[in-house]
């Protein structure tokens, strides 16, 4: 009577999963069709992508790389059998303004000086960027460049940016002696007051002086050669470097106590906020020179700058602003309580907090200037979009029109997403496992 | 026995300007106040000095004189000789319009990609991606001219319509004409028609009524009213005896059946576009500016809406679902009482500032040739009267007080829903 039941010892070894559950078909099951509804939207899509991508190949896979002019590119298609308007690609204009597109107008023989400048750029960046990987010596090139990129741009004498960067040393040499012997707002009221003085009347005799004794210069290029991808680059990265500390200034200004002060800022930045660029671009282009003294006339491309600064420096106050909002309480508390003064409290704890919350907003802010730098077009500047007009002007390229906005659109489309993806990785680089 | 006395009030140096953090502030704010008025001041005093030797002094007068030139795209009444006062209103008219229209379908497109880029479906999710990168990451001018050419190039004209077998043909039951000239639609004729009021005479600001239209909105808030009262009838019912009574078919018919008999009684009808001599005639005719323009800043903004509204769903956690049927709700109650009110805190903020942005891009119209403020206000009156400081400066109040109109809005609706901490 022992062995009435049969009980088992030892476990089963787990089944394998159904062959439809697991591997490709089971991924395919969960993800694709796992019901009368994704089915249907699958099938949908897979011919809305197979559709596509077959107009659009058979669009632009054509050998036209060569061509020279529209009739050629006709005639070309006639020979492989396609007629109609929209029988192919003409990749000939492509191949022929390629260099057009990204320079403008810029004198041939001196385009090593732009891409000399993007690529001292990435150096100038790079102990910003990628602070562990670069020598920290190297923010000292970072502190030079602002200087040096203009006049590699422009050319002329060497000695107007050094004139202009000498101005801030004199500013900080004063600011340094009298904050010493006085108080600090005395010595930074001096400051300023004896670096615009010396901007406005001394540099100029200074600069004239020492060109005609020792003549540095480059060849000078003038602002209306300006044009293409170089354009709108030149424009971010003046504006983004210009407007990060003025928006910097404008949302402590925005946060502080003093109530002038911060009623200036908040009229500031709502106004530039409440108009489209496209208004300060008219500005740019009708008033600015009303605005100044009688008989000043500074270039368009100068006039762009300001007010794509202005309108950058808008925006960025509002995105560290958030940063300095998104800080607790307590790391202002902290700091009064070790006793640091207001400069001293967001050199030292609030900005490096602030700012490092603030990057994804300051890299979109970026992308967005980038991109409206599409718009100084309306006011007949050469960017990219306008450079389509200026080679539709050409009789050999009249009528073509999908081809140049199809890779213009395809540049702005690696530079934004580029930086998108960067900031993303910033992000991850950054954080420190507490918000 | 001490007595604590207040430390003796030491009385005011100047120094204490600059020294003393009390005063310093004061210090501070009359600098930066003085600063600003110098620059206001200088900036000023250059512009009159400026404006003297050019021989313009500023005046708004130009506002008043004849226009000139022609807005085919228009909403009230208007010809060239009109005043640049009334043509700026039609721009203005006109930006509201796209605006207000692409808004919208915006607001549609965004929130259906935002749900679909969370989909289950790997296909559609990524499809979606793609769309969203696409159209973020390429400026919006360029898609404005890029909409512009597939619509110029790739439609048919309207004389392909002509002849026994037509290259193309109308769509959706012959009443819609997509041309290259733009899209005709049928439009809302009545046989017994009100008539119109118009209003403020011959003011640069007078515009027409239509009564038909007044009647039919005054029914039409008048069923809804009733709706509502239907709807609290329902609810103070279950809340007295636990059972909702069914209202649906009340509430549809309160809603539905008065409007019907009043199109009924004024003879409603459509007026259909056709082909006549060389264009369409009839019907509402949609400029292809304008289209594109539409298309455009709606497929734009649409993709930033579609991250606002996938940022807002996730942020609800997964907790608030799962505690919500817990308690017993049904899956479309948890959606209406639970995750929705806590998404839309979320996403209302974001989506109204891209409202704002959608409707400051509209001023892009200029790009494709469509009439708004900056087409007429900020481009041919300043071109024809050279009155740069005043129109710039009067079409950018303008925007502005769009935009403090919209912020304001969006302000109060944040104060309202904000959770209150410490």
């Amino acid at each position: 009577m022992s062995d009435i039941s049969f009980v088992r010892r030892e476990m089963l070894p787990p089944k394998d999963p159904p062959a439809s559950e697991v591997g490709v078909v089971g991924w395919i099951r969960a993800n694709l069709f796992s019901g009368w509804l994704n089915s249907v939207l699958t099938i949908a899509s897979l011919y809305f992508i197979i559709r596509v991508l077959m107009g659009l190949l058979g669009w632009a896979v054509v050998p036209t790389w060569s061509a020279t002019s529209l009739t050629e590119c006709r005639s070309i298609f006639e020979e492989l059998g396609r007629h109609g308007h929209n029988a192919g690609a003409c990749w000939g204009v492509i191949s022929e303004r390629w260099n057009q597109l990204l320079f403008g107008f810029y004198p041939r023989e001196l385009q090593w000086r732009p891409v000399l400048d993007f690529l001292l750029l990435g150096v100038a960046l790079a102990p910003v960027l990628f602070s562990d990987k670069v020598p920290a010596k190297l923010i000292y090139f970072t502190a030079i460049y602002p200087f040096v990129m203009p006049w590699l741009l422009w050319g002329g004498t060497i000695w107007t940016p050094v004139a202009v960067a000498l101005g801030f040393v004199i500013a900080y040499a004063i600011f340094k002696m009298l904050a010493e012997k006085t108080s600090e707002l005395i010595a930074m009221i001096a400051s300023v007051v004896v670096a615009l003085v010396w901007w406005l009347f001394l540099a100029s005799l200074f600069s004239s002086a020492l060109a005609a004794v020792i003549p540095l210069a480059l060849e000078p290029v003038e602002s209306r050669q300006f044009g293409g991808f170089m354009l709108s680059i030149t424009i971010g990265v003046v504006a983004i470097g210009l407007s990060l500390p003025i928006g910097i200034v404008l949302a402590l200004g925005r946060q502080s106590d003093l109530l002038i002060v911060k009623t200036l800022c908040v009229g500031f930045i709502e106004f530039i906020r409440g108009v489209p660029l496209i208004t300060l671009l008219f500005v740019a282009s009708t008033l600015l020179n009303i605005f100044m003294p009688p008989g000043t006339n500074f270039d368009i491309i100068m006039r762009v700058f300001i007010m794509v600064t202005l309108f950058a420096s808008a925006y960025m106050a509002e995105v560290i602003r958030g940063g300095l909002a998104a800080l607790p309480k307590g790391q202002y508390e902290g700091a009064d309580s070790l006793g640091l003064n207001y400069w001293q409290a967001q050199r030292l704890i609030i900005m490096p907090q602030a700012l490092k919350i603030s990057i994804p907003g300051i890299v979109s802010t970026f992308i967005g200037v980038f991109k409206d730098t599409t718009l100084v077009s309306v006011i007949g500047l050469f960017d990219p979009l306008n450079l389509t007009n200026a080679i539709r002007a050409d009789a050999d390229w009249n009528g073509l029109v999908w081809e140049l906005y199809g890779f213009i659109a395809l540049l702005f489309f690696v530079f934004c997403f580029g930086m998108s993806r960067y900031s993303m990785y910033l992000e991850r680089k950054l954080q420190t496992g507490h918000r | 026995m001490s007595i604590l006395t207040d430390p003796p009030k030491e009385s005011f140096r100047p120094s204490m300007l600059i020294y003393d953090t009390r005063y310093r502030s004061m210090t501070i704010q009359v600098i930066a106040l003085i600063g600003f008025l110098i620059l206001v001041g200088w900036l000023i005093s250059n512009t009159a000095q400026n404006l003297a030797e050019l021989g313009k002094e500023p005046s708004f007068g130009f506002l008043s004189e004849p226009a000139g030139y022609d807005i085919n795209q228009r909403l009230l009444d208007y010809d060239n000789q009109n005043s640049h006062f009334r043509a700026a209103l039609i721009g203005l008219l006109n930006t509201l319009l796209v605006a207000f229209l692409g808004c919208i379908t915006a607001t549609i497109l965004g929130v259906i990609i935002g749900v679909l880029r969370l989909s289950s479906n790997w296909l559609i999710a990524r499809l979606m991606t793609i769309y969203v990168e696409m159209f973020r990451n390429v400026p919006v001018l360029l898609w404005i001219v890029f909409i512009m050419a597939i619509l110029i190039e790739s439609l048919p004209a309207p004389r392909d319509f002509r002849g026994d077998t037509p290259e193309a043909t109308m769509n959706v039951f012959d009443s819609v004409a997509v041309t290259n000239r733009g899209v005709y639609v049928p439009e809302p004729l009545f046989h017994n028609s009100l008539g119109n009021i118009h209003l403020f005479g011959d003011a640069a600001v007078r515009f027409d009524i239509s009564l038909d239209l007044v009647a039919f909105l005054i029914v039409l808030g008048g069923s809804l009213f009733a709706s509502t009262k239907i709807r609290i009838w329902a609810d103070k019912t279950q809340e007295a005896t636990g059972l909702r009574p069914t209202t649906w078919h009340m509430r549809s018919a309160v809603v539905i059946l008065p409007s019907l008999l009043l199109l009924v009684l004024l003879g409603f009808h459509l007026g259909y576009p056709a082909l006549k001599g060389f264009n369409f005639q009839g019907g509402i005719h949609m400029r292809n500016s304008l289209i594109a323009l539409w298309l455009a800043l709606s497929l734009y903004t649409a993709a930033f809406i579609a991250e606002i509204v996938r940022a807002g769903i996730l942020a609800i956690s997964k907790g608030q679902t799962e505690a919500a049927s817990a308690l017993g709700l049904r899956p479309k109650r948890i959606m209406n009482l639970v995750v929705l009110p806590q998404a839309l805190r979320v996403i209302i903020p974001p989506l109204i500032s891209n409202y704002l942005n959608l409707t400051k891009n509209s001023s892009l119209a200029i790009a494709v040739g469509y009439m708004d403020l900056t087409g007429t206000l900020m481009g041919i009156t300043m071109n024809q009267t050279g009155r740069e400081l005043e129109t710039v400066m009067l079409g950018m109040l303008v925007y502005l007080t769009i935009s403090l109109v919209i912020s304001g809005f969006m302000n109060w609706y944040n104060n309202r829903v904000k959770l209150v901490e410490r």
